[in-house]
Formats: structure tokens, sequence, C-alpha cells
């Protein structure tokens, strides 16, 4: 085992297991896999905690990503710059969120932020054109994106503004049957 | 301060360290006292004005040394050299976290700890002329606070000044921990515990532990913030210098390292539980392939896998392994030896193949065991273990079953409501998991369906073209499929009565076509059958989920028709065999007579005669018999599996790939094209196959062992399949919404397949020569013979009290009456639920109104007030009127909120947002 200790101190992984849902054995993988998209950038040894940010470029061509239509925003929105530079911090969050173990509330948060698309902290109707085309490939007809949009809003939005809230929109994933089955990553 | 120099710059490795740490909590130490000496007031700075200052001057020489030794370490580590500025940058920004996590810290801290001091130093600054007593008491105080604060500030420095070291060994790191705190305040530690423990009131202390339990209440959900690791890390190791601190001052020292001690083992055994799951890494690799509906199948497989495990444990444990160790040996009465006229062809590979032979008399079968009563030194009641085994695997597979059904059913729960139709499209239909071009094609595409659908019947404008041409397609189609389920039904019946003729005539004269003629046309009439309803369905031009519902029921009709159809046929096998056992027990008492007569003519007290146990005449034993059938019906159903899987899918995809190549059509997007991964049809193979483990297990003990081992050998054969020669599928399947409707199939599958096995057990008379219920006259009552015969006399007495029929029935009255109760309350909750429901919808929608009706109204007074504005604005200035009715616009745009957490549109635990968001709002 001399290599765990190279990577992590024992405090390190302490402190990942403490912040994520995942198990030691599953952080070093992680590592692996964050080395593994930048050889050349990502040092083999974490254990003086490098500066090293991986640009959004190279994340989104991971094969669990790379089918994924919203994967600049999922970068985008865990990244701590917004731009989609993601340190090793910002990995590990990531995937922790999208983990099987998650809860469906601190989903939900990040779904939001995923959706979001202008980061106004609605979901405005721009928002569900942008996601509704991303879902279908553009294959739906302005007036078909329109109709669903409409609908979409008038479902959920509870306070009237024509836009969903984050209110709203727990409001509307909490009962979703499928949310919690779909909105995960497995690494 | 040479002497450190001199020690940093000469020695190496541990030493260096070690003296290079105390430099640096050195620093820090008199850094904290001089904060400490600024924040105190001005009396504190004339009497210390001279020796702060000499202070300074001093921490300013050791800084300098301290970064000139780092910059030596560092070269001599070779790890960070062209980073030196960099490191050191990142070193400031850390110091300026560490300082935010101190502060944080602090907060907590200050007001338990200073609390005192401040009460007195208050107390001081009053009576500034009273005995120098109390000032140096006072000073004592303070002194206390400032070592503590040293040490809460080289504590939590510890973390980074480790990092920053790499050191290779932990060992190396506790101990110079160790030595740097002994060294950094030797004396003034044992002082200061003491002396804070002594000054501590029982308040404070319970202050202390609550503020220590919040924080662990915090590192306990600190997984669920939704906070950038960046923080967590930052808020953890600040909770982790409070936690040292609380062991410095030795409030409940034993209580935390215990504490952490078991923290640590419950996230090692996690981690240990983790590992143990089998084949996780298989179906991850699957899953993020396919998506969630073919793992679900794995998924499920792996979940039989468990159950099976278990039954398995069950018979094995404590019904195999009793028997072959404990019991008669082989060859020592009738039942456990090979009949004389099978004992040439019994080790024959067709026969052992078909369970004859040898096989048939062992310990795989129900004939083989012996029904004495009590066996070996441990006194093992066999036959009641064998019948209580028998029992306890269906109860717990019911068990096991409703169990999970409970807990799917809450997971769930409220989700059938269909008022967030368009948004759940939206926002939940992309699986996550696809990590397949092909696969995210299918969904993409079905996706676009599944909105045109829901758009289509929004508009509820589609016209049916031809209602009468679907119905009577319709019942065509559901015609021919009863056709079907008859035809191979009467099939199957057939073919068992044949096969009992041939059997009557004896099965050597016939070829491998006529043995196995049973099994064969089951597993051809479940391999073609479903392919025929595919076809036939399409005639029906339904819906494809309830296309696809049709599809499953009817399957499930057809397996369940095909094995009930087996079970009467294997019922008049029984009757057949039991009248063949009259037979037998006649000629046996004749033969015996016969024995006796022929040998001992006169004697009747000569010793009895010893007859070689396989010339004894003995019956044909119904049981073994059944269990044989089930044995040979699941070993075909694998093959055909197996088989199928070879040419249907691994030969297709062979051929279609390098054919492909000089063929004059597209083999690949074509007619073969690639197989799918049948999920439906598997999941129900698997249920099946369950089902005739359950209906045999009770005869053939050996039952849950092979299936162990089929669902095995499946396990890998399906994931290399699916992962080599499959495509995903393009009908979509929804795992979540299916997993119970699989369960629901279980169950039934469960209570159709216990009931044959309850009749069998309850109303036929075992065999009178093999079987551990040989010479009763039912299986049961081994019970009753064990509670007479085991237990004392009361309690035989009770037991026939209770099983008294006026008390059973009352007892089954209550039962109904409970469900009936329970049913009920749980109807009206659903129908409270509902109203609820609308209420809640009613007065959202009259909210909305409200907002409306506001929002209008403020906009209308907004014009006004603009309209006012600008006329008066006309005549002032013309540089300020462009700015507040912006600002008031976007007010207005957002009504008041009319629920209590509407207002919270910024997330939790990123407070920059809202500035951002009115920021671009306003924009």
């Amino acid at each position: 085992m001399g290599n765990k200790q190279t990577i992590f101190t024992d405090e390190q992984l302490d402190a990942y297991q403490d912040c994520t849902f995942f198990t030691r054995k599953e952080i070093l993988r992680l590592h692996g896999r964050y080395h593994e998209l930048a050889p050349h950038l990502v040092p083999m040894d974490y254990t003086n905690d490098p500066d090293v940010k991986i640009p959004l470029a190279l994340i989104v061509n991971m094969p669990e990503l790379k089918e994924n239509p919203f994967r600049n925003r999922i970068v985008e929105s865990f990244s701590e710059d917004g731009q989609g530079n993601l340190s090793f911090n910002d990995f590990v969050d990531m995937f922790s969120v999208l983990s099987e173990t998650a809860p469906r509330e601190l989903k939900a948060i990040y779904a939001f932020k995923i959706y979001d698309f202008n980061v106004d902290n609605y979901i405005c109707k721009e928002d569900l054109e942008k996601t509704l085309n991303r879902l279908t490939k553009e294959e739906l007809t302005p007036e078909e994106v329109n109709l669903v949009c409409e609908k979409a809003i008038e479902e959920a939005d509870l306070d009237g503004d024509s836009k969903l809230s984050f209110a709203d929109f727990e409001n509307m994933i909490s009962r979703a049957p499928d949310f919690l089955s779909t909105f995960h990553i497995r690494i | 301060m040479p002497r450190h120099k001199l020690i940093a710059s000469e020695s190496d490795g541990k030493d260096n360290e070690f003296s290079l740490y105390y430099v640096e909590v050195e620093e820090n130490s008199q850094g904290g006292q001089e904060k400490q000496t600024t924040r105190d007031g001005k009396r504190r700075r004339e009497r210390n004005g001279e020796v702060s200052r000499r202070r300074a001057s001093e921490k300013r020489t050791t800084e300098v040394d301290t970064k000139r030794a780092e910059k030596k370490h560092e070269k001599r580590h070779k790890t960070a050299r062209k980073e030196g500025e960099k490191h050191e940058k990142r070193q400031r920004r850390k110091n300026a976290d560490e300082e935010e996590a101190e502060e944080e810290s602090n907060k907590e801290k200050k007001n338990i700890k200073n609390e005192r001091t401040k009460t007195l130093r208050r107390d001081d600054e009053k009576e500034k002329d009273v005995k120098k007593k109390r000032k140096k008491h006072v000073k004592n105080e303070e002194d206390n606070a400032n070592s503590g604060k040293t040490k809460q500030k080289d504590c939590h420095d510890m973390p980074l000044k480790e990092k920053k070291k790499k050191r290779k060994k932990p060992e190396t790191t506790s101990e110079s921990e160790s030595k740097s705190e002994s060294d950094s305040a030797p004396e003034s530690k044992d002082n200061q515990a003491v002396g804070v423990l002594g000054s501590l009131t029982p308040e404070e202390l319970e202050k202390l532990k609550e503020a220590v339990d919040e924080r662990k209440k915090l590192i306990a959900t600190m997984r669920g913030k939704p906070w950038p690791m960046k923080k967590k890390l930052v808020v953890l190791r600040s909770s982790c210098v409070l936690q040292r601190q609380e062991t410095l001052l030795i409030i409940s020292f034993l209580y935390y390292s215990n504490c952490q001690k078991w923290m640590k083992f419950q996230r090692d055994f996690e981690n240990f539980k983790t590992a143990c799951i089998p084949w996780e890494m298989k179906i991850k690799e699957i899953e993020s392939h396919f998506g969630s509906s073919v793992a679900s199948y794995f998924i499920f497989l792996r979940w039989m896998y468990g159950i099976n495990m278990i039954l398995f444990g069950l018979t094995f444990g404590l019904v195999m392994v009793p028997e072959a160790l404990m019991g008669k040996p082989y060859g020592s009465i009738p039942r456990k030896t090979v009949p004389r006229e099978e004992e040439a062809s019994a080790m024959n590979f067709a026969i052992l193949w078909d369970f004859g032979g040898y096989a048939k008399y062992s310990v795989l079968f129900y004939g083989y065991y012996n029904s004495q009563r009590a066996i070996g030194w441990l006194k093992f009641r066999l036959p009641l273990s064998y019948f209580l085994v028998g029992v306890g695997t269906v109860a717990y597979s019911y068990m096991v079953v409703i169990r999970t059904m409970a807990r799917n059913a809450n997971e769930e729960g409220g989700g059938d409501d269909t008022s967030f139709n368009f948004s759940w499209k939206t926002f939940t239909s992309w699986d996550y998991l696809i990590g397949n071009p092909e696969t995210a094609d299918n969904k993409f595409a079905s996706i676009t369906t599944s909105f045109k659908e829901a758009i289509v019947e929004e508009q509820e404008s589609r016209k049916d073209d031809n209602i009468h041409l679907t119905r009577f397609l319709r019942v065509l189609a559901n015609f021919l499929v009863l056709c079907c389920l008859a035809g191979s039904g009467y099939l199957i019946y057939f073919v068992v009565r044949r096969s009992q003729k041939f059997a009557l005539l004896g099965l050597e004269n016939y070829g491998w076509w006529e043995r196995n003629e049973v099994n064969m046309v089951m597993s051809l009439l479940g391999m073609f059958c479903p392919m025929l309803f595919d076809v036939i369905s399409t005639l029906e031009n339904y819906h494809p989920r309830v296309a696809l519902q049709w599809q499953l029921g009817r399957i499930f009709a057809l397996f369940l028709g095909n094995l009930y159809t087996f079970i009467i046929a294997l019922m008049d096998a029984i009757q057949l065999k039991r009248a063949e056992e009259e037979i037998v027990k006649k000629n046996m008492t004749i033969w015996q007579a016969n024995l006796y007569n022929g040998t001992v003519p006169d004697n009747s007290t000569a010793p009895p005669i010893t007859v070689h146990p396989a010339d004894i005449p003995r019956g044909p034993c119904w049981e073994t018999m059944v269990g044989q059938e089930f044995v040979r019906l699941i070993i075909s159903d694998t093959m055909t599996t197996y088989i199928t899987l070879l040419i249907g899918d691994f030969l297709r995809a062979v051929l279609v790939r390098f054919l492909n190549n000089c063929w004059c059509w597209d083999l690949e997007y074509g007619f073969p094209s690639y197989s799918e991964f049948d999920v439906s049809g598997n999941v129900l193979g698997l249920i099946f196959n369950q089902g005739m483990i359950w209906m045999g297990a009770f005869y053939a003990p050996c039952l849950p062992a092979l299936n162990l081992l089929r669902l095995h050998v499946s396990m890998y054969l399906q994931c290399w399949a699916v992962m080599c020669c499959n495509v995903p599928q393009e009908r979509v399947f929804k795992a979540s919404g299916s997993n119970n409707f699989y369960m629901a199939m279980l169950l039934v599958i469960l209570f159709l397949s216990t009931l044959p096995a309850i009749y069998t057990i309850v109303s036929i008379p075992p065999s009178f020569d093999c079987g551990p219920f040989s010479g009763k006259t039912r299986m049961f009552d081994v019970i009753q013979e064990t509670l007479e015969s085991d237990f004392p006399a009361w309690f035989g007495k009770m037991f026939s009290y209770a099983s008294n029929p006026g008390l059973v029935l009352p007892f089954l009255l209550l039962l109904v009456l409970a469900i009936y109760y329970l049913q009920s309350t749980s109807k009206t909750y659903k129908r409270v639920n509902m109203e609820l429901k609308k209420k809640l919808q009613t007065q959202n929608e009259e909210n909305k109104k409200k907002n409306k009706l506001a929002a209008l109204k403020a906009a209308n007074e907004l014009e006004q007030a603009r309209k006012a504005g600008e006329q008066r604005s006309s005549s002032s200035q013309h540089t300020q009127n462009s700015e507040p009715p912006v600002s008031s616009t976007h007010t207005t745009t957002r009504p008041p909120a009319s629920r209590g957490h509407t207002s919270s549109g910024h997330l939790p635990g990123h407070p920059q947002q809202p500035q951002k968001n009115s920021h671009s709002n306003r924009r």
C-alpha cells in the first residue's frame, strides 16, 4: 500500500471521505482518472495540495460525460471560477454530488445550477429552450418547443412569475419518480 | 536564532524538519502573543511595550531565518523547485484561509473561553487602583489564554506544515508533533490544562461540550452540504483544530479519542462493505454503456443470487451435510443403494447427466434420506430439519420479496401524479449514466418521440382514423395469442403424457430425443412463442409502453401455462407411481414370505437372512421422480438459455460483423443487425427459473446449489455477451418504474409455485420406503412426533390447544379484520391526501392570480409614477431619472413571494450569487 501514502496523506483521505460520498479506494481511483485526463499537468503526488486545474475541454471528453448533452453545464457549475476549469477538489465534488448515495436535496441544488444556463438563479424560458434543444438534438419545431416550455413553466411555477425559482424547481423535482435514478453518474 | 539556523543548515532529514518546525512554532506563538497584545488595551501595551518591540524585532529575524531554512529545505527535497514563489503565494493564501477558519472557530471559542477573562478584566478596569494580587491573577489568566491561542494556532497550522514538508512516514509526523508541542509550551501545558479545568464551571463545560457536539454534527452532515470542496475542507480543518483543542483541554480526552477510533473503524468497515459487493464494477460498466434499464436486469440477477445463496446455505448446511456426514453411509440400506438391475449402467455419463444412476441415489434427492429420527452423536433431528428447511425457504422468500416490494413502494411513493408531466420530461428524462454513443442516440430519439406524443396528447387533435379496424385487429391479435397459448399448453400436455408412456415401457429403448422431449419442447416453446407474440402485437398498434406490458403479460401467461401443464402432468405421473407403489407393497410381503419360506423352512428363531440391499425390491419413490424432473427442467432450461445466447447473440454478431464487408446490403443496420439485450424477456426467464427452484427444492435439495451455479455462470456470460455483441435496445423501459413490476411478478410466481408444493406435502402420503418421512401417513406428522417426544408434555398440550380450530378460526378472523381495517384506513388516507393536493393546487392558482393582479396593479402605479416623475424631472436634471425606474420595474417583475421559502431564490451555500443575480437582472 505504499502507493496510497504517496498520493494522499491519511488525513487528506479522511478529510475527503468526510466531505464526499466516496470510500478511500474510490477517491484514489478518482485521482487516477483525474491524472489520466492530463498526465503532464496533474502530479501523482497530492500531499502538498498542488494548485492544478484541468480545463473544460479535457474533462468533457471523459467517457462518462461525453454523451451527456449537458456536459458543459455540469462542468461549469461545479468549477469554482464558473468557466469550467476543475481543480481536483471540484472534480471530486462533482462526482460526489452525482454519486448514487448523494441525497435528493443536494442533487436538486446542483441540478438547478446545471439547468440554469445563464446563471441568474432562475430557470427562465430561455434556459428551458436550451435544455429542450439539447435533449432532443433540435428535432422539435420552434412551436413545439414553445408549447413545451410554456406548459412546463405553467406546471411548476408556483409564484406566478413565469420563471422557475429554486423553490419551484425543488418542489417539482422532489416528486419526480426518475430523478434519483437518472441523475447520477457512476465512475 | 543562530542555533536553529545551524541545525537547519547542517543536519538533514528528520532533525532538520524538526528544528525547522520548532522555529516556525516559535514564530507562530510569538505572532499569536503579539496579536493578543495589540488587542489588549493601552494598559497592557504600556506595560509590555518594550518587550513586544523586542519580540517584534526577534520575530523579524526568525522570519528571515525560517524563510532561508525553508528554501534550503525545499532545495534539498527537490519537490517544488521552480514554484518557489508560487509556493509562497499559495502558502499565504492558505494562511488567509486558515485565518478565516480560525475566526470561525474562534467565534465559538472566544465567547466561552474569554468570558471569564473578560469579566475579570472589566472588573480590573473598574477598580484600577486595587491590589496587585488581583492583577497578577488576571495576568495569569491571560497568559493561560495566550498559550491556549498559541496551541490552537500551531494546532491548525500543523497539517499545513506537515504537508509542506512532505513527510514520508506518518510516524515522524506524530513524533515531531508531540515533540514540538512539548517544546513550545513545555511547562504551560500542564498548568494550563489544570488551570483551565479548574477555572471552568460545569456550565462552561457543558457549553464546550455542546459546541463540540455541534461541530461533530457538522462533520457528519458535511457531505450533504452544497459547498465547494475548498470550503468543506477548511471547515473540516477548523473543526479538527477544535477537536484537538478539546483534547488538550482534557475535557473529554478519552471520549474523543474513542470517538475518533470508532469513526475510523466505521469508515473502514464501510470501505470493506463496499468492497464486498460482488460484480459492482461489472454492473457499473454495463450501466454506463447501456443505461439503467439493462443494468437493472443485472442488479436483479445479483439480488436473486443473494437469495439463492441463503437458500443454498439453509439446505446445504442443515440437510445435505448432516445426512452425508452423520447419516448411514451409502450402501447400508436399500434406499441408499443402486438397485441390482441399474447397477451396470449407473456410472454411464448419459444416465448421470439425466440424474439417474448414482446421482439418483445420493444426497441430491429426497429418496436418499433416512427416516431415522435422530442421527449422529449430535442427535440431529434430520426429518424435522428437512421439513423445517423446506418450510423455511419458502417463508424466507416470501419475507424478502415482500420487504423489497414495500421498500420500493416507499421509494416510489407519490410519484404517480402527472401534474408535472412536461417539467419532469424536461428535467429528468436524460439518463446521466449513458456513456455510449448508440445508447445516447436512442435516448435522444426516444425523448423526442415522447415529447411529440405528449404534445399531441396535449393538443388532443388526433383523430382515431379507423377505430373499428383497430378494434377488430386487437381482438384478432388477442384471439391469435390465445390460440398460441392453448396450442402450447396442449403440446406440453401431449408430450408429457407421451413421455410417461415411454417411461412405463422403459427409457432404455429410446433415443436422446424421446428422453428429453418434454424439456426440449418447453424450452423451444419458451423461445419461439415470444417472437410470435411480438409479431402479433404489431397488429394492435398500441403505445410502446402499453405494448410492452401486453407482451410481458402474454409471455408470463405462456410460461405459467406451460409450467402448470407440466405440473398437472407430473401429478398424473405421481398418481401412476403411487398405484405402482401399492403393487410393490403387496409384492414385497409376498417376496418376504417367499424369502423366509424358501431359505428357513422350519426354524423361526434363526438369525435373519442378510440380503444385499441392492436386491431388495423397492417402491418407485415418486418424490425422487418429481425432484429429478425439476432438475432436468432446470438443466435443459439453462442449456437453452446459454445456447441461444451463443448462437443468437454471439454468432449473429460475428457473422454480421465479418460478412458485412462482402454482402450486398448493409448487415449492421439492415435486416439481421446486432441483437438487442432483451431486458424483460431475461427478467421473466429469471423469475420463472426461480419459481421452478421454489417448487422443486423440497424434493431435490440440490436445486438451490444448481441454481447458484447457473446464476453465477450467467452473470459472467451475459455480462460478456452484453458488452461484446449486443446493441442497446431502442425501446425504453424505465428501470425505476419496472422494479416493482418485476417484484410483483416474482411474488405471483412464488405464490403459484408454493401452491403445488404445499398440495403435495399436505395431501399426498409419502412413499413407504424412501425419504425422511417414510412410514408416516403425512409429511407434516414429523412436527407432531417431535412435539410429543422432544418437548415436555405441557408444551404439546398447549400446542394442541392452540391448534384447536376453535382458537385458530377466531385468530384468522381477527387477522382478516385487521387487514380490512388497515386497508380502509389507508384508503381514507389516500383520499385525504388527494383532497389536500387539490386544495394546494387551487390555492396555488389563486396565489398566481393574486400575484398577477398585484403585478398588474404595481405596473400601473409605476407607470403613473413614472409619468409623474417624468413630468417632474423634465424640469429638473436629466441624468438621474433613468436609474430608479429600471430598478423599480425589476421589483415588479418579481411580485411578493407567496410562500415562506419562495424568496430563497439564490442557492444556499453560494452567497456571492445573489449579487451577481441582481446585477444580471438589472442588465
